[in-house]
């Protein structure tokens, strides 16, 4: 559904591109997860769907259609996108929070519709949030806040979400809750672009992975195919790794190894 | 906005007019406010509310909903509580324009061109400036910025009135200080006009506000067009702001102060905070212009050193919040 060629992603008087030549896919029905570490690119990706950098080489696409030449309106009616941080500038209810994502479908002068009321809720009762929709936004724990923006998107409607890196900060629970909601939207049928740090939790609930290393793809497959191939990952993560089989459900994980000992 | 909200704003709005029609040196019973306003008063009375108070009232009312809205819009737009008008700049810049209009004698026509001008070079320079410092949203940063570019306005203008005659200087001063003394119905028709139209295109603009507000990505990703949305909106706030300095010259603080205030009785969109900010800065710039011409009678204090005396505590207050 969502479909980078050849992508060159250059900032303003930057000396070098932040992306190279990237190509990736995120298709209905799947969980494609972008990893790699700091700076190699992932967020300026993300940053290319919102439409805030153009490629300098390459097309993005959404279901065949130029990115390029799709209104902004047109975009979010087709993907939503739960951008790193956010905090609006003045506190609003989670309710009315929420229905800012209905925005792509409004008219310019209308009130919200009986529809609109009604994929709000159904948006906040799938992310978790609706026993806070009467609180603040400025009231919320890092975990609630987190759903509730993953409760925005929802009630955005589009066919693909993407996220970047939205278990940041979180503990086990809620980084565990927000996984499971991303691998049931998958599961649903959605484009689920995620991303994260996480390679252990990615490994068990993507259906592919991308790694990035200083802008290009240094590998793409299934987490089998990126995870088991540990030369490539201590070379993107300049740290040596162990990889193994997680006890649990047999997904490949891998453990950084201390400079010095066993521990 | 609520509708128990508009109504409390529309009464005050209210009282501060009846307050402006019938307070000065001749003081009027509310009463002989309402037959002169029907038509049925004294001679006197007729001539001092339909000629004098009126007019100045209205001028006050449509600086005040220009500020308001302006302020509003600003505030949302840069994701900051201390952004105004005045403290950005824009005012100042907006001064600069409309004097040197005046200086090289353009006539009255041409003073709002000219301010208009003046505010957007000042609202450009400011942004500029935040953005080489790296911090386009940064209260401090901005409100910094902002008074840098007003200081140099301010010497501008200075510079421009040199060498001009006495009874100008004495008038630009006056005027540098904000006053609504000069009103007349012509005034209030050209204000009027451009905050109408500046106004509206701030409500159309409401929706995509409310996105920014809440950062560029996130705005971009729920379909705004950040670009287009940010200019129009600083279009169209610079524009509302220079014209009130056109007609009012500089009177701070009033865009500060009154979107915070709607937004502490419960206006919660921002297309609300828009509307009632144009309600309650009329009432505000109204009640103050009373002040200021009853404070001290037969003396007149200027009109902005009134708003900056509500301002600045007001001003220091939300300064604690945001840093």
């Amino acid at each position: 559904m969502i479909r980078f060629s050849g992508v060159t992603l250059r900032y303003p008087n930057a000396p070098k591109p932040a992306v190279r030549e990237v190509s990736l896919a995120a298709e209905r029905g799947a969980l494609t997860a972008v990893v790699g570490p700091n700076g190699s690119g992932k967020s300026t990706l993300v940053r290319a769907l919102l439409g805030r950098i153009t490629p300098s080489h390459g097309s993005i696409t959404i279901d065949g259609d130029d990115l390029a030449m799709l209104a902004r309106r047109d975009v979010a009616r087709r993907i939503a996108v739960v951008p790193q941080r956010e905090e609006p500038a003045f506190p609003m209810t989670v309710r009315d929070f929420v229905a800012l994502g209905r925005y792509p479908h409004a008219g310019a002068w209308s009130a919200p519709s009986r529809d609109d009321a009604l994929a709000v809720h159904a948006a906040a009762d799938r992310a978790g949030v609706v026993e806070f929709l009467a609180r603040r936004t400025d009231e919320l724990s890092g975990g609630e806040w987190q759903r509730v923006r993953i409760a925005r998107a929802l009630a955005q409607g589009g066919a693909g979400i993407v996220l970047d890196e939205p278990t940041a900060f979180l503990d086990i629970a809620h980084e565990m809750a927000v996984f499971e909601l991303l691998g049931a939207l998958a599961h649903g049928g959605r484009a689920v672009l995620l991303v994260s740090h996480q390679l252990n939790l990615v490994a068990r609930f993507a259906s592919r992975i991308v790694l990035l290393h200083a802008g290009a793809v240094a590998a793409d497959g299934t987490p089998d195919d990126v995870m088991l191939d540990r030369a490539t990952l201590e070379r993107v993560y300049e740290w040596p790794l162990l990889v193994r089989r997680d006890a649990v459900g047999g997904a490949p994980e891998i453990v950084p190894l201390r400079e010095r000992g066993p521990r | 906005m609520r509708l128990r909200l508009a109504v409390a704003l529309v009464i005050a709005l209210a009282v501060a007019i009846v307050a402006a029609l019938a307070l000065g040196p001749v003081a009027l019973s509310p009463g002989a406010v309402w037959h002169a306003l029907a038509g049925d008063g004294t001679a006197t009375a007729t001539a001092i509310v339909w000629q004098l108070r009126l007019p100045r009232a209205a001028l006050g009312v449509v600086v005040g909903a220009g500020l308001g809205m302006s302020g509003a819009a600003l505030q949302a737009t840069l994701r900051n509580p201390l952004a105004e008008p005045y403290l950005l700049g824009v005012s100042g810049g907006a001064a600069v324009g409309a004097v040197a209009a005046t200086v090289l004698g353009l006539g009255v026509w041409f003073a709002p061109p000219a301010a208009f001008l003046g505010a957007a070079a000042a609202v450009s320079l400011v942004l500029l400036v935040a953005r080489i410092a790296r911090a386009p949203h940064d209260a401090r940063i901005l409100v910094m910025a902002g008074v840098v570019v007003g200081a140099f306005a301010n010497a501008m203008i200075l510079i421009v009135l040199a060498d001009a005659p006495a009874d100008t200087v004495r008038g630009a001063l006056w005027w540098m200080m904000g006053s609504l003394a000069d009103a007349n119905w012509r005034g209030v028709a050209w204000v009027g006009t451009y905050v109408a139209l500046g106004g509206a295109a701030l409500l159309a603009l409401g929706r995509d506000i409310e996105h920014l507000s809440l950062g560029e990505d996130p705005a971009a990703g729920l379909g705004v067009n950040v670009q287009r949305a940010t200019r129009l909106t600083f279009l169209a706030a610079s524009l509302v702001a220079a014209v009130t300095v056109a007609g009012a010259g500089l009177v701070g603080f009033v865009g500060l102060v009154v979107p915070a205030i709607v937004r502490a009785l419960g206006a919660r969109s921002v297309r609300g905070v828009i509307a009632g900010s144009a309600i309650a800065g009329a009432a505000l710039v109204v009640a103050a212009d009373v002040a200021a011409r009853t404070a001290r009678a037969p003396h007149e204090l200027p009109l902005g050193a009134v708003t900056a005396l509500i301002g600045v505590p007001f001003f220091l207050a939300q300064l604690r919040k945001a840093t």
